[in-house]
Parts: structure tokens; sequence; C-alpha cells
């Protein structure tokens, strides 16, 4: 264990714990960007940096490991000055429309900005320029709201393994771009959207869940996906009864299989859920076409025509097949009704198809 | 699964992957195996007839002809013998059978696989040496392995495969299927079978029998009943005269559309519960709304036998009922009263006539899912199956000879047809079709086919073509690919408009498991001109 | 009257720098052969005692960092940084074309030291020519059979300013993008590709074996006590000799450019020097009497940095000199890190806008701020010295920025 102080606080740690992690057990709040806790370090944004006593450098704490003795100041002066500056620099090339963007209130950027009282950038020469379109139903990739914390490119590599994007040119100029800087349905991007997932800003959304509702207006359900047989967790967001988007669960305990990756459809494919198609009522067929009918007549109808069949042809003339989308629960209901109550195990699913 | 997919990313050292596209049909195991790839610098084989993505960053692909599994796998095993790659600790201790099995092995030289596989025989040797060499070596497959008319051989030889190296019961190894749909391994467990109750407790032995009419006070019936595709073909023949769907597609997802329609046809009734108005909802006589998964409460069992919650985000839409609840008002009507208060309540019968479930709780898994067999409250579930013993004792091994696929290309249908899945749409596209985003990003069906095959057709890319078997003819896309060889093609199932499964084979089925050869049927492609 | 002390190069021009029998006859390879005698760390020892401190800019003392490579690695690489990128700075190719012998040398003993046989050679894509020579200078090393099994080779850099930063440069010798890591953990202990590496400039390297075959206390006692040795200084702009000089290092700032350098050409006067490459403070006049060892200089606010020294005559216009500096290091910002990114950027415009007449104090102000910000927080040398001509010019030179300001009463002009 090595000591250190930080804010006047004493508090001890095992060697090699970073900084940022030492301060955050004495209780100081240190701001972060590029951080992410399930991915490479970084150390770019400089946001996490604190003072230490001896050192004319400020430390960026993700990346700087506590060392037996520091002094630290995590609110300093300099500190408040740097972490200022650094968002002013982002803000002045950063487009800010808060009040239609899909990150509104759920952005590090602004949530920053007004801890530090940062309202606009004294740096008022040339505005973003890096938005370009990309005509994919999927990811909104707005890099005019890009602050450059390199997240989305560490997930795409490091959870995804797709490598689609990367950091492209160098400097101002440099931006996240695809191999040729073209569309992602033409590099080998797979629409997972980690890339959303990680960004603590509003430059990637879903195209699909688009003005349906922003983050804080939307409740989050903790649910099980509904495609593949990972069974991967994720969020369903609900707004006025209705789910208008999917989101990552970033906890390995409450997303023990995916800790909040997702596939595409499990990200993308929930809106046949609100679909117009839906069906909204029992049909009963009546000379050869399909009928609305009322719940008690189809269920009496059916109940009539089953126990018709199998008092005439026997109870193994009937089958069910029973279905491997359905919860458990309705799975054992179903085989519970098949061999109960009309009498037969003729209960099967598509497992093999 | 034997294993747990967390496993894969970090504990083998080894994996084997045959007969699963896993990073289009199981993306986010897909990505763990690449980031085991790449970080941990783990092996990877690729037995696949198409080079998938996974083939591109395997130390071994062996692009097989589709329905030679048992002859790669035992050329595998063959190597294994002679090179003295055994785990004979574990085959003395954990197994039996294995004298009758091996001595089969003599004969499957990689050499002489080499013409039946198509896979060269130093790939072959590669191959096995790195699964038995390994550390902890896992098998992972799914439809690619078991839609065939061998498919129970095909997972039989996989697992003499895993027994012959002690591949079993520690981290990072197993046998491993990838469910491909979200609840297929809880549809299995609660009986939606036609020979076991929950838990696979058989309903020819009496003892279950008892068991389950005195819990549900009835009496039951202990004859096996029919498979899905046995009783399509029941009432194809007239035999079976109704039929109760509840969330399934067979008119999509079912081999032989044009046998599955006149089945369907010829029944006297069918019910079909589902959210939409499905290709075989459309034949039905009564249909019933049910709703989506984010409109109920329960559970589900994932791949590696986790059963974790799904909640209840938004009402039923109106006019729809949750499917429990059309099951138990059914019931009623039929006079057989049935009644939950919720999906937990029945979860709690479930719970009392299963042994693996027993232990596993509404609140047990509020966060954290647990895995099967889970017998008590305060056991933690079981990740690893087989640690200490299979379940019958020994594991045994299987004597399983290659054999030909059913339906083998001709003069007249020259090409392998083998169907499967694509990345963005999922079984028979009755929801991600009607997924915007989805739908607009890969809205049309497209056949797979080699730069030669197609020369020689003389096909362009993005071509409609005609593709024909024994049982019918779909227009579809062409896209000129090399993953393929030539001789082989590939599409998808699920576009209703170019129905894989017009075309597919619904006679051979697996002897066993009755699951038709979906991976293998002979076609030729025409010009449309 | 100043004099220059060669070391490093008193053969120059007299040996030829690829041939290793020429520089053997010279007394080359001694230091090689007693550094392999003697056990690694009296080596390093030896090393440390000679005062010998880091010539590519940072001043790290060279035997401190080897101690800290972890002796028990398996892997070890020696790379030297030839990147030489700060323009006006040529003493690194000088070394190469006069005494290449002496940097294979040099990385030789820096492999007994630190358990090492694999030597790299980063050289700056400019000088493909360099690259050549050193290729030809470690064969004729190779057939004399005096580097044993030490091998080394010699790799082109891809031409970016920021890939003279030490784990820059291992991101680019391994192929990945030149951009800096964060340390720690530094090369020593993690570094091309992983594993423990010493990063040292080629002057560094060059000394080691003269510092061998001489003694440390001989090295330890020539020029300034805590920054011993020789330095090679470069001269360029309005002086009349341009050229390169090997000189102690307590020589003064004043004896470099009166004395040696001849002064100012064409009989102007002097009104600044640039130390140290682009990076460097801006020193007046009154300044000059400060020795050019790395801690007077730093003492006040300057940087012996590479040992470039660029003066300007009275008619150079300063705001226009650090504008288009501030445009290089807009352009050699790798991207990285925040205050480095948009910092760069943001220098360049303001100083623009001042420069053609359309600033305020108010942007001085900001320009301050900035340079500050970019100072304390940038993640690597670049970013954190980009802002250092501009701030060392507004505190000395801050009359031509006033001149160039708009009056805010509204009467506006120069
Ligand atoms: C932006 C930047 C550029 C640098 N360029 C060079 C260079 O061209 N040559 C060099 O030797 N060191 C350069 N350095 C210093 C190196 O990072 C490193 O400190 C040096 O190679 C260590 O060698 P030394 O200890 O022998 O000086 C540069 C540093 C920075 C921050
Ligand atoms: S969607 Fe996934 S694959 Fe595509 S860029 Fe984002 S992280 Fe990468
Ligand atoms: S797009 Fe988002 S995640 Fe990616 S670098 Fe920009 S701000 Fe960061
Ligand atoms: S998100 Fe994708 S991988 Fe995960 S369960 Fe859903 S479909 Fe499968």
């Amino acid at each position: 264990m090595i000591s250190l102080t930080i804010d006047g606080k004493e508090v001890q740690v095992p060697k090699g714990t970073m900084l940022l992690e030492a301060c955050r057990i004495a209780g100081a709040d240190i701001p972060t960007l590029c951080y992410d806790p399930d991915l490479k370090l970084a150390g770019s944004c400089r946001m996490c940096v604190v003072e230490a006593k001896g050192r004319r450098n400020l430390l960026a704490t993700c990346v700087t490991p506590a060392e037996n003795g520091m002094e630290i100041h995590t609110e300093s002066s300099d500190v408040i000055e740097a972490r200022k500056i650094i968002l002013e620099l982002l803000l002045s090339r950063h487009k800010l429309e808060c009040h239609t963007c899909e990150s509104d209130g759920d952005c590090k950027l602004q949530d920053y900005c007004y801890r530090y009282g940062v309202a606009d950038s004294r740096f008022d020469g040339e505005g973003p320029h890096f938005t370009k379109p990309d005509p994919n139903p999927f990811i909104m990739r707005d890099y005019d709201k890009c602050i450059m914390c390199t997240r989305c490119v560490r997930a795409c590599d490091e959870i995804t393994g797709a490598l689609a994007i990367n950091i492209k040119d160098r400097g101002h100029h440099a931006k996240i771009s695809t191999a040729f800087d073209g569309n992602l349905a033409d590099s080998t991007c797979v629409f997972c959207g980690q890339c959303i997932m990680v960004c603590p800003v509003g430059a990637l959304t879903s195209k699909v869940s688009a003005g349906k509702g922003k983050p804080y207006q939307t409740e989050k359900v903790v649910t099980t996906c509904t495609y593949c047989g990972t069974g991967c967790t994720l969020a369903l967001n609900v707004k006025g009864d209705k789910v208008v988007g999917v989101t990552s669960v970033r906890d390995i305990e409450k997303s023990p299989v995916n800790n909040g990756a997702l596939c595409v459809k499990g990200r993308f494919g929930w809106d046949f859920i609100n679909s117009d198609e839906r069906l909204t009522t029992p049909l009963i067929r009546e000379n050869g076409e399909l009928r609305q009918a009322s719940w008690d007549e189809a269920l009496d109808y059916t109940a009539s025509r089953l126990k018709g069949i199998k008092e005439k042809h026997g109870a193994d003339s009937i089958a069910m097949f029973t279905s491997a989308r359905v919860t458990n629960e309705e799975n054992y209901l179903a085989q519970k009704f098949t061999r109960a109550v009309l009498g037969t195990n003729n209960v099967d699913h598509c497992a093999r198809l | 699964m034997t294993n747990t997919i967390g496993e894969l990313e970090n504990d083998a050292k080894a994996i084997f992957i045959i007969g699963t596209n896993t990073t289009e049909n199981h993306p986010v195991i897909g990505y763990k195996i690449k980031q085991n790839v790449r970080r941990n610098g783990a092996k990877l084989i690729v037995a696949d007839p198409r080079r998938i993505e996974l083939a591109e960053m395997a130390d071994v692909y062996m692009q097989f002809v589709p329905g030679t599994d048992v002859a790669l796998m035992n050329s595998m095993m063959n190597v294994i013998l002679n090179e003295d790659l055994l785990d004979k600790e574990f085959i003395a201790n954990r197994t039996e059978g294995f004298e009758d099995f091996k001595a089969i092995l003599e004969k499957y030289t990689p050499e002489a696989m080499e013409k039946v596989t198509g896979v060269p025989a130093e790939d072959v040797r590669k191959a096995a040496r790195i699964y038995a060499e390994s550390e902890a070596a896992a098998i992972c497959y799914a439809m690619g392995l078991t839609q065939h008319s061998t498919g129970t051989d095909n997972v039989k030889t996989a697992c003499n495969l895993a027994l012959m190296t002690g591949n079993l019961g520690r981290p990072g190894t197993g046998v491993n299927p990838l469910r491909g749909q979200n609840n297929v391994q809880g549809a299995c467990d609660m009986g939606g079978l036609p020979n076991v109750y929950t838990a696979y407790q058989n309903v020819t032995v009496e003892a279950n029998q008892e068991k389950f009419e005195k819990a549900w006070g009835v009496k039951l019936s202990n004859k096996v009943g029919l498979t899905l595709t046995e009783a399509i073909g029941k009432a194809h023949h007239g035999e079976l005269k109704a039929l109760y769907v509840l969330g399934e597609n067979p008119m999509m997802s079912d081999p032989d559309l044009q046998h599955v329609e006149e089945a369907l046809e010829n029944l006297e009734f069918l019910v079909v519960q589902d959210i939409f108005l499905t290709e075989t909802a459309q034949k039905a006589d009564v249909v019933f709304p049910g709703v989506t998964f984010a409109e109920k409460d329960g559970t589900f069992s994932n791949t590696e036998r986790r059963v974790q919650r799904v909640r209840r985000a938004i009402n039923p839409i109106e006019g729809a009922r949750c499917d429990w609840q059309i099951i138990c008002d059914l019931s009623t009507s039929m006079g057989y009263a049935m009644s939950y208060d919720s999906p937990e309540e029945i979860f709690e019968e479930i719970r009392s006539l299963t042994p693996s479930y027993a232990g596993i709780t509404y609140d047990r898994i509020d966060v954290t899912g647990i895995h099967w067999p889970c017998p008590t409250v305060e056991h933690p579930g079981t990740p690893i199956l087989h640690r200490e013993k299979f379940n019958r004792g020994l594991g045994l091994f299987h004597v399983v000879e290659y054999k030909e696929a059913a339906e083998l290309p001709d003069e007249e249908y020259p090409l392998i047809l083998s169907t499967g899945r694509s990345l963005f749409h999922y079984h028979t596209g009755t929801m991600t079709r009607r997924s915007s985003g989805l739908d607009a990003h890969k809205p049309h069906n497209e056949l797979e086919i080699n730069p030669i095959d197609a020369e020689k057709l003389n096909i362009m890319d993005n071509e409609m073509v005609k593709v024909v078997t024994r049982r019918g003819s779909i227009d579809i896309k062409a896209k000129i690919s090399d993953i393929l060889e030539p001789g082989v093609i590939f599409t998808t199932f699920h576009f209703a408009e170019a129905a894989a499964n017009r075309l597919t084979n619904a006679d051979s089925l697996d002897p066993v498991a009755k699951i038709p050869e979906y991976k293998v049927c002979a076609a030729r492609v025409e010009k449309i001109s | 009257m100043a004099q220059e002390y060669r070391v490093l190069l008193e053969y120059a021009d007299k040996i030829d720098p690829a041939n290793a029998a020429d520089y053997i006859k010279v007394g080359g390879y001694k230091g090689l052969e007693k550094a392999r005698g003697m056990e690694p760390k009296a080596l390093i020892e030896e090393v440390k005692k000679s005062g010998l401190r880091g010539r590519g800019g940072a001043g790290f003392n060279a035997g401190m960092k080897w101690s800290f490579v972890p002796q028990d690695a398996p892997v070890k690489y020696v790379v030297c940084n030839l990147d030489e990128g700060e323009p006006g700075t040529y003493k690194d190719r000088i070394i190469c074309q006069k005494n290449a012998q002496a940097l294979l040398e040099g990385m030789a003993i820096c492999g007994a030291a630190i358990g090492s046989n694999q030597g790299y050679i980063y050289c700056r894509g400019e000088y493909p020519f360099v690259v050549d020579l050193l290729k030809r200078a470690v064969e004729s090393a190779k057939a004399e059979g005096v580097l044993g099994d030490f091998d080394i080779e010699a790799r082109m850099g891809a031409g970016a300013y920021v890939c003279g930063e030490e784990t820059a440069l291992i991101e680019s010798i391994e192929g990945h993008r030149g951009e800096p890591r964060f340390k720690p953990p530094f090369p020593g202990v993690e570094g091309l590709w992983g594993v423990p590496t010493v990063v040292n400039n080629v002057e560094t390297f060059a000394c080691l074996p003269y510092i061998l075959t001489r003694g440390a206390e001989w090295f330890a006692g020539i020029g300034a006590p805590k920054y011993p040795g020789t330095k090679i200084v470069t001269l360029t702009g309005d002086v009349v000799n341009s050229t390169w000089f090997e000189v102690p290092t307590d020589m003064t700032l004043r004896e470099v450019i009166f004395e040696l350098g001849g002064g100012v050409k064409n009989g102007k006067k002097f009104k600044a020097v640039q130390v140290g490459g682009t990076s460097g403070a801006f020193i007046p006049e009154a300044n000059l009497d400060c020795p050019i060892d790395f801690d007077s200089m730093g003492n006040m606010g300057a940087a012996l940095g590479s040992g470039a020294v660029l003066v300007l005559d009275e008619t150079r216009d300063i705001v226009d000199v650090v504008t288009r500096i501030s445009k290089f290091f807009e352009h050699e910002s790798c991207g990285k890190c925040n205050p480095c990114r948009e910092g760069t950027f943001r220098c360049r415009e303001i100083m623009e806008k001042i420069n053609n007449g359309n600033g305020s104090e108010k942007d001085i102000d900001n320009l301050q701020l900035l340079s500050k910000v970019m100072q304390k927080a940038a993640l690597c040398g670049l970013g954190q010295a980009a802002p250092i001509p501009i701030d060392s010019t507004i505190k000395h030179f801050k009359h031509e920025y006033s001149r160039k300001l708009v009056v805010t009463s509204g009467k506006g002009g120069h």
C-alpha cells in the first residue's frame, strides 16, 4: 500500500493504482472525457488533470500511477483554469445545438460546461467543419459535435473488433473516419453501435430513435434481447408507453453476458414493436376470409373446434408448435396445455430450424 | 453449451469453429472470440464451406464440402490418435467405448479424406495438433453442424473429439452449441418437445408421468408425440387434423414450403398466435394477437443455460394479450381452469416440477441470471457442465462413420445449395423485416455464387436469377462472391418474396433429431432472360 | 577568445565516417571493448558518474535512464533517435557524416549495459543519404567484427516532427500512427513492441566511446558541472558564420554568437536569438551572458534543446516570425490531446489575427492563458513547448505586438 494526500485527505491505495481511482476513493469527483473503464487508456482529453505538489506540469490522473507521498489538489486554480480552457477549446469546434440534440441531458460536455460555468468559448475563430452525410439507416455521425475522445475508435477495435473507424489526418484537422473517409456501409462496420454506446456527447446517435425522446425523458427497462441465443442484456427506452429506443446496460453485474455490447439487431431492431401491422384483435376465418372477432368469440370457437376434433379423431390428431421465441413460462404452459388439456405429447418447436 | 460464453473470451486457448458463422449469427459471441484471438493470442480453427469472417483470422481454415463434417472430424481424430495427442488419463478415467471407436479411425487418414472433404491433409494435421495440444480447447457449432441428414452424427463426432482430448469439464473447453433463437434452450428445458416434460424428464418413464399427473390433476399420455417435421408430414397425409401454432412461422421456416402449404391447407383447424399476420397466420382459421418481449414479464434461457429475466416495458398494445394469458384463457375455455396472477407464479410451478430450475427464483435472478442446473436456492448454478462426471457417468464414445448427404448434386442439379442467416435479419423476418433500419439496410435476399460458376452461367453481379431444386424455384438477386468454393451456392431464409425454403428438402431428415437438411440440397441456377 | 572543444568531431573530414577501420585507427571501438569487459551494473555506474545527460532536448541523465531497464527481461532494444525534426537543427546529421562509427559504438555500449543485442536507428525521412551511409557503416563495422553479436538496423522515419518524441517514434517504428504514448510506462520498461527500450539521441550515444576510453571523471570535468561535456551547436539566421561548432557546455550564448559565430551579418544590430529549435524561447540581448548548459538556460525560461541557435537581426518582425512558427505547430500537432490539437490551431488563428493588424489586448491575454494551459496540460513535449515562442516574445518583445494591435478607442490603424 502507498499513501498520499488528496485535497488534504490522506488515502491509502495499492501500488499501481491510478490517480484517478485514488481521487475517487478520496471522494474527489474528477471529470473525464476520454476515459472509459472498459477500454484501453488514451490519456488524451486532459480533463482529469490535477496539481501535484512539486510538479511543474499538471498530471492526467487516468494515466498516472499514484506515488507514495504525493500531495494532490484536484480543484486548484490552475486545474480549474486548465479544465475551463480545454472546455472552451472543445466548444469552439462543437456545434452547440443542445435543444435539438439527441444527447441533451446525457452529455459530458454539457455536464462539465455546467460544472465550470463555461457558457461559450473565447476562441471565436473557425467553427466546426467536420460533418459529412452518411446515408446508413442506423448511425447518425455528426462530427461537428465530436470532441475527439476516440472512445468510439477504441470500442470498435477492442469490443467489436471491427476496426471500421480510426483517426484520419492530424492536428485540428484530425477526425474520426473510415479507412477512406467513406460511408460506414462501405467499411468493415457491422453497425453494432458500440460507438454510440461509448460516445460521451451527441456526435454518434441512433437514427432509429431520432426525435423520439431525450435520454432523460425515457424510462430504461432492463431486459433480455429477443433475437439470438446469446441472451444479451439491454435496456428498452420507454416514453409514454412506447418503446423509443434501446441502450446498453454498461455493468458486468447487470449485463453479465455482454457487458453492454450489442449487435445491430439488438440495438436497432426494436421498432417492429410499434409496427402498425401488429395484430390487435383476434381473427376468425369465415367464408374463406379472416374477419375480426372478439376475444370471447375467438376463444369459445377455438375451444369448441379443438374439443370436437379431439372427440372425433382422438387427442393425437392435434399438435401444438410452441416457440423458441416466447418465454419459459409460456413454453411451460404451452406444453402443459398440450399434454394436460389436449391430451397428447404432440408438442414441438423449431429448435431445429 | 457445456461451458459459458465468457470462457470463449477469457479461458479458451484454442477454439474450433465448425458450422457457425458466429460473427453474423451470434455477433456478441463473435466479438469475444475475436478479442480472445487478437488480445490473448488464442488459436482459432475454422471449418466452414464458406470463407466466413472468422476464417480470415484463423490459424487454420478448412473449407470443406458441405455435408462431410464427420469425415473431416474423423480425420482430425485419426491424426490425434496416430500422433499420440490423446488425453489418455481422461479417456481411462472418464470415458468408455474408446476401443471400439478407435478401430474405425484407422481408415480416416487425412490423405484419404482429402478427396471427400476437399481439405488438404496438412491443414487437417495442423488443426488436429492445435486442438489436441491446447491446454483448453473449445468447440463451437451451430446449425451448420446440425442441419443435416447426419446432424446427430455430426454432433456425436464433435463430442468424440472433445472426449478424446479431455476437452470437457474445465474452463475454456467444452462442446458448445450456439443456439439460434433467444429461447431455444428454454423451450427445450420447458418440455416443448414431444418426448420429454420439463428438464428432459421422459414422458415414457412412469414415475415422471405420475409426477406430472399429480401436479396437473389429469391423466397423461405416455406415448412420444410428433416432432414438428413429422407433424407437418402427418398433416399432409391427413392424419393430423388440428394444429395450434404459437409464435412460429412454418410457412417460412420449414423445408419445402410447397409441401408445408399443402399440409396446412389439409388441416381441419389451424390456430395461430402471433404478433403479425405471418405467412402461416394467413392460413389460419383462428388468429390470436400475442405480444412482443417488450410487453411481458418472464424469463429466457440463453445458449449457455443462463436463466435471465424478461421485463415488461410497456403494456400490451390495445387488443392484444400476453401469450401466457391467451393459453390460460383457451385452456379455461376448454374446461381446464388455468389461472396465474403473473409469470412469476408460473415460474414457481415450473420450479416445483423441474429439478434443474428448482433453485432459481425471480429474486435470485433480478440482477444476474443463473446457469442451470441449480437444484436448490443455495446452489450458485452450474456454469460448466461435466466437471466431475457426465450425466450418464462415463462419457461414451460413439462409433460414427461418415455418410453422404441425402441429396447430392447430379447432372440436372449440379450445385450444392446451403442456407443460413444474415447479420441483419432474424429467422423468418417477421420482426427484422418490420424494423425500419434493418430492412432499409438489407431489403433483398441474395444468392451467393462463386465467380467461376457465375461466369459459366453468364451471370452478372446483382442480376436476378432463378434457383431451381426438385421442390421448387425462386427468383433472387445474384451476389458473386468468392467466399464459396465453385459448386456451392448459399442463400438466407429471411425473405418471403424469395423464400429459400421453397427449395430445401423435407424428405431427408436426421433419423434421430428429425432435423431437415437445410445445409445441403442439389440445385441449379438459371438465367432469367 | 572562446574556443571550440572537439571530442565527437575531432576527426571530422579526416576519416571516412562509414569505414570502421579508419575509426579503429584513431582509437575507435576501444570503449566498447572496455564496456564489454565490465559488469553491466558497473558500466551503468560509470556512465552515471560521467554526468552525461540526454542531448535530444530533455536532458535526462543517460546512465540513470538505463538503470530503469529491468535486467531480467529476455528481449530489450536500443533505439537511436535520429529524427532531427527541429528546423534549423542538423547536428545529428553532422555527427553521422563525420563520425558515424562513434554512434554505432555508443549504441553497442548501451547494448552491453542493458543486455540488448538489437539496435534500431530511426532516421529522419529527409535524410535518405544518411540512412545509406549508416547502412554502409554498420556493414563495415560488422566486417571488422567489432560489433560482436550486436545488430543495428537503420529505418526511415515518416517525416512528422512529432515522431521525434520517443514514444511517437516507437509507435512509428511499430507501424502505427505517429502519436505519443502517455508515460509511465516509460520506454525503459515498456517500449518498442512492449519490451524495455532505451531511446537516446545520436549525440548522447556518440559521447559514450570517449567517456569509456577517457574516463567518467574526464567527461564530468568538461564544461558546466551539472551538464558536462561538449555540445554541438548549429548556427542559422542572421549570423556571419552559419555553421556548426562543438563547444564546452559552459560557453555563453554571447560567446557562441559573437565570437565563434562572428556576430550579426551585414553589420546589422542583434535583436533576438531563439535557442533549441522552433519551440525554443526567444532571448533578448540582455540575457546573452547565460551559459548554454541545460540548467542555466532553463533557469532563464529558455531551453538548450537540440542546440540550434537562430539569430535575428534588428530588421526582423518578431510577430511575423512567431506567426510562422505557430503555423508550423498547427501543422505538426498530431491531434491526440485536446490542449495541443485545438490549442495550436487557435494559437495560429490568434497570431495571424494580430499579425494582420486585427488583434486586440484581449487576444494577447487569451494567448497567454492558452499558452499556460498548453504548457501545463498537454500530453507531450510538442504541445507543452509549442506556445513557448509566443509566450517568450510577449514577455520580451511585447512592444512589437502592441504595435500591431487595433487601438480599441475606435480610431483603428497600427
Ligand atoms: C515534439 C518532440 C520532438 C522531439 N524530437 C526529437 C528529435 O528529433 N531528436 C531527438 O533526439 N529527440 C527528440 N525529442 C526528445 C525525445 O523525446 C527523447 O527525449 C530523446 O530522444 C531522448 O534521448 P536523450 O535522452 O539522449 O536526449 C523530441 C521530443 C518532443 C516532445
Ligand atoms: S457501429 Fe460498431 S462496427 Fe460500426 S463503427 Fe461503430 S463500433 Fe465500429
Ligand atoms: S464521435 Fe464521440 S466517441 Fe468518437 S471521438 Fe467523437 S466524441 Fe468521442
Ligand atoms: S444483441 Fe445481437 S448478439 Fe446479443 S442477443 Fe441480441 S441478437 Fe444476439
